[in-house]
């Protein structure tokens, strides 16, 4: 896997998010919080409307991870902060989020961090957003 | 009303089993758009040296989250479910969650703080098979901003 070795930049993904997406997400995760369906919910909230849940925007970041390991099974940490929603639209389009990643050395020699930059229309949503990887 | 201070070191009962099948990691794959066949072919995950299905890495915030929902619905807590946002969520994986797994979180408030009209609550769920495997640790914070 020469190509997880530190320093490498990995090739960026980009992951449509629709409000399908999130009714499904909704209901496989058990977190049925309006703000994430209802836009009249979101906007008594103080949000411009629906918002994707952070914790779509993190397994996106980990999809992107596993993609670029070629394995589902080698994640041993992921972290972020959630620091900007991300705004789906009412629409057949969705909003488009990307995450691309820069290998890092990790102190255990058989694992590499990769460091993840998030984004949604061009905006960082989540902040510290890094992985540790298995590699051998 | 504000978030009891006396919380932090506060650790919940641990959540009642929730049994992980194979249709819940694949839902919750195909939610993701995710279509690795570890996730979704019990035969694929075998052959891969897993005993069934696997889940995405971020799967535990299903078992982790009963235990938020758990300390939200306390009334001394002091939390109101619409006042709080996740600010920050981490994963350390000791073996990825499989079909079969019967799985419980138990959730410690690490900290509670102010800052700036905002109470953070750092918790820790150890997510544990019923035979007391640790599979997973998820630490989450959450965002109070109690209304003025």
């Amino acid at each position: 896997m020469s190509f997880l070795r530190p320093g490498a930049a990995l090739d960026a993904r980009t992951y449509v998010v629709t409000r399908t997406d999130l009714v499904r997400y909704a209901g496989a995760s058990g977190d049925s919080n309006p703000i994430h369906w209802s836009d009249r919910v979101a906007r008594g909230v103080g949000l411009p409307g629906v918002v994707a849940h952070g914790m779509v925007t993190m397994a996106l970041a980990g999809r992107a991870v596993t993609d670029w390991v070629g394995a589902a099974d080698a994640v041993v940490e992921l972290g972020c902060r959630f620091t900007r929603p991300v705004v789906v639209p009412d629409d057949d389009t969705g909003v488009e989020v990307d995450v691309s990643g820069q290998v890092r050395e990790h102190d255990d020699p058989g694992c590499v961090r990769i460091d993840l930059t998030v984004t949604a229309g061009g905006a960082s949503v989540l902040g510290q957003a890094r992985a540790v990887v298995r590699v051998r | 009303m504000p978030v009891d201070p006396g919380l932090a070191g506060r650790t919940l009962p641990p959540t009642r089993p929730y049994a992980v099948s194979r249709a819940s990691i694949s839902a919750f794959a195909a939610a993701i758009g995710v279509r690795d066949p570890l996730h979704h072919d019990a035969e694929a995950a075998r052959a891969a040296g897993h005993p069934d299905v696997v889940a995405p890495p971020t799967y535990p915030i299903v078992v982790a989250f009963q235990a938020m929902e758990a300390l939200l619905a306390d009334p001394q807590a002091g939390l109101e479910l619409r006042h709080v946002v996740h600010a920050q969520q981490r994963f350390e994986v000791t073996r990825p969650v499989r079909a079969g797994d019967e799985l419980t979180a138990a959730l410690t408030v690490e900290s509670v703080r102010q800052a700036a009209g905002t109470e953070l609550l750092t918790t820790r769920s150890d997510i544990r098979t019923v035979d007391g495997e640790l599979v997973c640790t998820a630490y989450a914070t959450l965002a109070h901003r109690a209304p003025a």
